[in-house]
């Protein structure tokens, strides 16, 4: 299982003292073959960690690429890569373990001074996001691990500069956590741009362009605090846990930055996708503002982060969008859920909703109309007027109409545009954020 | 004869006297009773109604769709109906309890057989309250699903849900209440199986379009839709 690339030493009183810092919950989680090969590999200086499941397809090219990447940036570091599998069936962890180093140094002419090591590691039969990470955060604070990254293992375009991007600024410049930007196109990630991005901007403070990714380097202290304060046990199996990462970094006050990696893969989407995507995303924020009550009712404004590279790079090629589906989508959803937008949604905020799904009105989801509608699901959601599942999916069809009325506006917009309509729906949330106080209270 | 007369009529009077004197006091009993079971019922009111208030109660009820039902029939709340009914059933078990002790033959069965029906009273409301309740958040449930699927009709397949709940909740609270059961029975088989077979006839013939147009999407234009590009939420 283990891969050394040059003689390295796994000194077994180096392993002992490790053993016997491990903490009792640890011992329970990680299996004993699991722990049997951290200790087998001892300290090291980085972390790789991949969450797998079934990813046969693209995982070689990942890890090779991920050698690659250390061979180039950190040939003096001792690296290990940890594989948190949740039951893949295709031979996803033998290929994570089994590349060899040889495939990589021809093609790279680059050779490591230190050792590296491919462990894997069954931690169910079916995957969870929230205990891969885990699994993933208490390695790295078992061995000791400097500077940590997760990789997603779906990215078929992942470069070797990405480790360098997402590691330096930790490993050198003493930072906490670094999240990605990438090159997208203006309509994707709409999510990202609509609603995630400018309401933790405007809650907590902090300009993170991508909270939640797949991808993103922290250092040991943040892992070590969040494995230790992270409710591991709340029975959703960590849905959105990367988010809740980056927001417990915010009100951990570390340092974070962002760094540009490239351009992001485009992951094949159906329509079906939104409602896990907002559970995911919107469930897990939502979730977390009652207990960051304290630090964002604190925060007014917002404050950029330092970036390495360009903060955010637009792609304009034409895209096909079935822009009339998204706005039935919206109509019907409104008229079909109006007993359940009673319950969240104020009679005036509604009203206008109904104004505007009229057919033969012009369509337009107005930002502060939206603004006012995400502000209103927030408090509903600390409220729990009903089922907070339900609340989460009642939010699509709002979505899709605001997805509609962002594409109409931009359909011929440049970069600039875009990033300027992006900016003021920040601003307008910044603008309304004494409203969400004053129903908070 | 007058002496006859005025004999019997001491001796009704004393008995009589007797028979009050021996009465009396169960009367006395009887209305103590009544009088510390309003005092036990008022002060239970009270309390319930604040374990109500503390919990929101009325909230819950609000999910259920109780409180329409309530606000609908000019009735008060749901936390203020379920206390006035603790009251009025402690209250009423306390002077049934009371009249128990007038003696009062015929009385003793029916009391008796009261409190026996107590505790499945109380299990039927159980039953119906958490009956309603899942239906409320079933019913709920389906819609959503079937409006983020594009699915038509979402409301009739949301209702669809909530009757069947609401009837199979119906035949088990009177069959606890032991209320005619075997017409319960014939009344839940017959409902049962003329709402599927109206859903069946509704979507078969009644709604022959749209089950053409849903059939549609799903096989043929659903083929092309997946050449255009989705959103990627994220």
């Amino acid at each position: 299982m283990t891969e050394t690339m040059s003689q390295g030493t796994t000194s077994r009183g180096r392993a002992a003292v490790i053993r016997t810092e491990l903490k009792l919950e640890d011992e329970a989680f990680l299996t004993d073959d699991f722990l049997r090969q951290l200790i087998n590999v001892g300290e090291v200086d980085i972390l790789v960690g991949l969450p797998t499941h079934n990813n046969a397809k693209t995982i070689g090219s990942i890890v090779h690429t991920i050698r690659s990447g250390i061979l180039q940036a950190f040939p003096r570091e001792r690296v290990v890569i940890i594989d948190a599998d949740g039951g893949s069936r295709d031979g996803t962890p033998e290929l994570v373990t089994g590349i060899s180093i040889d495939d990589v140094r021809p093609a790279s002419n680059l050779y490591a001074l230190r050792t590296l090591h491919s462990i894997s590691t069954k931690y169910a039969s079916s995957p969870a996001s929230g205990v891969a990470l885990r699994t993933i955060l208490a390695a790295a604070e078992l061995l000791r691990a400097k500077a940590c990254i997760v990789m997603s293992p779906e990215s078929a375009n992942i470069e070797s500069e990405w480790l360098s991007k997402l590691l330096r600024p930790i490993y050198r410049d003493g930072f906490d956590l670094v999240t990605p930007t990438y090159r997208r196109h203006k309509f994707e990630g709409l999510l990202m741009t609509n609603l995630l991005y400018p309401m933790i901007r405007a809650l907590y403070g902090v300009r993170i362009r991508e909270a939640y990714t797949p991808e993103f380097g922290f250092s040991s202290r943040l892992g070590s605090q969040f494995l230790g304060q992270n409710n591991w046990n709340d029975g959703t199996g960590g849905a959105g846990v990367e988010l809740r990462f980056t927001l417990a970094a915010i009100t951990g006050g570390y340092r974070i930055c962002q760094s540009f990696l490239g351009e992001k893969d485009r992951v094949e989407r159906h329509a079906a996708d939104l409602v896990p995507a907002l559970r995911q995303t919107v469930g897990t924020l939502f979730s977390a503002l009652e207990p960051d009550f304290p630090v964002w009712s604190a925060v007014a404004g917002s404050q950029p982060v330092p970036t390495v590279g360009s903060e955010q790079e637009v792609l304009l090629e034409p895209m096909r969008i079935n822009r009339k589906r998204l706005r039935e989508m919206f109509s019907t959803g409104v008229a079909e859920l109006e007993s359940v937008f009673q319950s969240i949604l104020s009679p005036s905020t509604l009203t206008e909703l109904q104004r505007i799904a009229r057919p033969g009105e012009e369509f337009h989801y107005s930002a502060e109309l939206w603004v006012r509608t995400a502000y209103e699901f927030a408090a509903s959601y600390q409220k729990s007027v009903i089922s907070r599942d339900h609340i989460i999916q009642a939010l699509a069809p709002l979505f899709r109409g605001r997805a509609f009325t962002f594409l109409m506006e931009n359909r011929n917009g440049s970069a600039n545009d875009v990033e300027n309509s992006i900016e003021s729906l920040c601003l307008e949330f910044e603008r309304l954020k004494p409203y969400l106080l004053e129903m908070w209270k | 004869m007058r002496e006859m007369i005025i004999s019997e009529l001491t001796q009704a009077a004393h008995e009589l006297a007797r028979g009050f004197a021996h009465f009396l006091p169960r009367l006395i009993v009887m209305l103590i009773l009544a009088f510390v079971g309003w005092v036990i019922a008022y002060v239970a009111k009270a309390l319930l109604r604040s374990i109500l208030g503390l919990i929101k109660f009325d909230k819950l009820s609000e999910n259920t769709g109780a409180s329409q039902l309530l606000t609908k029939a000019s009735l008060p709340s749901a936390t203020e109906m379920l206390s006035r009914f603790v009251f009025w059933v402690a209250w009423l078990g306390f002077i049934l309890l009371g009249v128990s002790v007038l003696g009062i033959l015929g009385l003793q069965e029916q009391i008796a057989r009261f409190f026996l029906f107590l505790p499945r009273l109380f299990v039927a409301m159980f039953l119906m309250f958490f009956g309603l309740l899942a239906a409320s958040f079933f019913s709920r449930a389906a819609l959503l699903a079937a409006v983020n699927a594009n699915v038509p009709s979402p409301r009739v397949l949301s209702l669809a849900v909530r009757s069947i709940i609401i009837v199979f909740v119906l035949s088990i609270v009177f069959e606890e209440l032991g209320l005619a059961e075997q017409t319960m029975l014939v009344a839940f088989g017959i409902a049962f199986g003329a709402l599927m077979l109206g859903l069946a006839i509704a979507f078969g013939i009644g709604g022959r379009d749209l089950a053409q147009n849903f059939l549609e999407k799903k096989f043929v234009r659903g083929k092309k839709e997946e050449n255009e590009d989705e959103l990627s939420p994220l």
